[in-house]
């Protein structure tokens, strides 16, 4: 053989090499394509009719999942009989659906639908009396913005109501009770495991902290659901026994793996130098953690709030079983409230697809990816860099 | 001089760092003690009823009575298929930023970053991406071409791909790691040999990081074992008499069941010793299956 001869590249391994650069362009493709695809199936709010080819097809019988998430509303608001003064309309709402779910309406519907453009056939029996409001898409158009900004989300009715207020209201206050006990005590920990703990605890706190981690959510809304509520009812006698505590709660436990494995490690990534020139010039222990390694560690423990407010912010099961997913426009934490995610996931499974409600339920799915995407941008782009210029000293 | 009056300043000073110390070391013990109570409390309310006929019976009763046989047949399958449409997209993916991108070039540095965007977008988002893309775009059209009406409603298959666009970023990050813990050495040597580079990567690089990508999918089914938010609308059900026979079918799921069980059982309280049941076969399916991913990482790394 010639010792020079180079080597042939046989055609299959070129085909094999440009397979992988392709499959690894089309991860980018796919961060891509979920915006489109969830923003496509929202669409059906802006120009009514674009999906009607998808209207037509769904001759398939509703899914079976359908009956399912529905009825959990019931039985959330069954769960405490208290609420019903407060929640009623929800209730009433829930049980009209459970109602309606098991009429066959696999057959008629997309007449229905195309006669009625925007209006739940859900309701026919309603439309047909009510008024015809939903006539011109462009009045469709004007009105599902004003209706969109109301503070009654009320999607199963004679006049479906919209407003995303009151899930914002929901959203936002669960999180804010997730980030209240799930940052300090994650960071807390994590301070403790990176500078003061003993060996053999931290060997013990690492991984159990990872083991949280992997306990799946539905397992952590159940415990909230069936233990958690109880505790907090039976100690504190709160009025509702699932409220945006109890979620928070739950969220919390979902969140605080996640603060305390970054701010570990951005802690533990500050330069030993550092603390070793605080504790030369006769600071205490106590004081070089929080004065010099902490500042320094900012920008990750920063990261990590960042990222903990994300999960929390789209957490869906824990918000679904332990929150009481009433929505109610009502600040506060000890009442019940009804996150976005929870939103698409009880009210997804039967609703009618191309409909009104479907497009804004993909609406709010297109919301939660802009706003879980901009956060995990955000920190990856900025805070990222802005710890590596710090250690690297600019 | 000037000693015994830093000795009194420090003294409070000191006060306040041994109380800052014991807030934090409280705060760590409580988390602990959290996650063990979480832990003892499920397996001592439901390992009375975690029964070999549990495990292996059918529910019956709107799943009232019975076991969850259908529910841990519907996961596992669920996991399979997830791993075999997953893991090799990942790792593919994986090899791509390892050994042929240059860590500079755009590409390289943007796939890096639908990653990790990717695994920080909610799940139930991931539902929604199932239903509008796989059963409404994919699906339909199969069913048009096909004329058929299986793959326009959802269904075990497509549960599984909305699972594993889930978790590819798992699988990515972990076999990546794997791949840059293959010694340089061996690539070069190789390289010297007169190997081509895709010969290198296949023959070299890919042997010495199987543990890795067996690290990655093991974490990956995992992850996908304990999920319900994902395909919540994408192919689940409630109750099934029969196994599912095709992947068009759908199928019963260890979490879902649970959710179901927990919030619309005719009768919750009833249903509680059965919902803690099963909360302890998902636990223990979830957690073997981490342990056994970081046995295989910890041997990987003393490697």
């Amino acid at each position: 053989m010639h010792p020079f001869r180079k080597t042939k590249t046989h055609p299959i391994e070129v085909f094999a090499e440009q397979s992988i650069r392709v499959v690894a362009s089309a991860t980018i493709l796919l961060i891509f394509l979920i915006l489109v695809f969830v923003f496509k199936e929202a669409t059906v709010l802006f120009f009514p009719g674009t999906n009607t080819e998808q209207t037509a097809s769904t001759d398939v019988p509703q899914t079976s999942t359908s009956d399912s998430p529905e009825a959990y509303g019931t039985a959330a608001a069954s769960d405490q009989p208290n609420t019903e003064s407060r929640v009623d309309s929800y209730v009433a709402d829930s049980s009209r659906s459970l109602h309606q779910l098991y009429v066959p309406r696999n057959a008629d519907y997309p007449e229905i639908y195309n006669a009625e453009t925007g209006n739940l056939p859900t309701d026919v029996a309603a439309s047909e009396a009510s008024t015809s409001e939903a006539s011109g898409s462009n009045a469709a158009k004007k009105s599902l913005m004003s209706n969109l900004s109301t503070t009654t989300w009320q999607p199963v009715s004679e006049n479906p109501k919209f407003g995303l207020w009151p899930l914002f209201i929901g959203t936002v206050k669960t999180t804010a009770v997730a980030i209240a006990i799930g940052a300090p005590l994650g960071i807390l920990a994590a301070i403790y495991s990176a500078f003061f703990a003993p060996r053999k605890l931290r060997q013990i706190l690492k991984p159990a902290i990872e083991l949280l981690a992997g306990f799946p959510s539905v397992v952590l809304g159940f415990f909230c659901l069936v233990t958690i509520a109880s505790f907090l009812q039976n100690t504190f006698g709160l009025e509702y026994r699932l409220n945006a505590l109890v979620g928070g709660i739950g969220m919390a436990l979902a969140v605080i793996p996640i603060v305390f494995a970054i701010s570990e490690d951005a802690l533990s990534a500050v330069p030993k130098t550092l603390r070793e020139a605080s504790l030369a010039l006769g600071s205490s222990e106590w004081q070089t953690a929080y004065r010099v390694m902490l500042p320094a560690a900012a920008p990750g423990v920063f990261a990590a709030i960042i990222l903990g407010i994300g999960r929390a912010f789209g957490e869906t099961m824990i918000a679904l079983m332990a929150t009481g997913n009433a929505a109610l426009a009502d600040w506060n934490p000890l009442s019940p409230g009804r996150t976005f995610a929870a939103t698409i996931g009880s009210e997804m499974g039967e609703v009618v697809w191309g409909s009104e409600h479907y497009g804004v339920l993909f609406l709010i799915g297109a919301l939660l990816f802009v706003v879980s995407f901009s956060l995990n941008a955000f920190t990856e782009l900025y805070v990222k860099q802005r710890l590596i210029k710090k250690f690297q000293g600019q | 001089m000037s000693a015994p009056f830093a000795n009194l300043k420090t003294i409070p000073r000191r006060l306040v760092g041994a109380f800052a110390v014991g807030v934090a070391a409280t705060a760590a013990v409580a988390v602990l003690g959290l996650m063990l109570g979480m832990l003892t409390d499920i397996v001592i309310k439901g390992a009375p009823h975690t029964t070999w006929s549990f495990l292996t019976e059918f529910p019956r009763n709107s799943n009232m009575e019975g076991g969850i046989f259908p529910a841990l047949a519907g996961t596992t399958l669920l996991v399979m298929l997830m791993t075999v449409l997953g893991v090799p997209v990942g790792t593919a993916t994986a090899v791509y930023l390892s050994e042929y991108a240059r860590q500079s070039s755009s590409l390289a540095r943007m796939v890096r970053f639908a990653v990790n965007t990717l695994a920080g977008v909610p799940s139930i988002v991931f539902a929604l991406f199932g239903v509008g893309f796989f059963i409404q775009f994919i699906g339909k059209r199969i069913d048009a071409f096909t004329g058929s009406s299986a793959f326009g409603d959802g269904s075990l298959l497509w549960c599984s791909a909305t699972l594993a666009v889930l978790t590819l970023p798992v699988v990515i990050v972990s076999v990546e790691e794997a791949l840059r813990a293959v010694p340089r050495e061996l690539r070069e040597a190789s390289l010297a040999l007169g190997a081509t580079k895709w010969q290198t990567v296949w023959k070299v690089v890919i042997p010495n990081a199987t543990s890795g990508i067996l690290t990655g999918s093991i974490l990956a089914v995992g992850r996908g074992a304990g999920e319900v938010a994902a395909i919540l609308f994408v192919g689940v059900t409630y109750s099934s008499e029969v196994l599912p026979g095709a992947v068009t079918d759908k199928f019963m799921h260890l979490g879902y069941h649970l959710l179901v069980l927990s919030t619309q059982s005719p009768d919750v309280e009833a249903a509680l010793p059965l919902q803690y049941a099963t909360t302890i076969v998902l636990l223990a399916l979830t957690f073997f299956l981490n342990f056994a991913a970081i046995f295989i990482r910890s041997r990987l790394r003393k490697a």
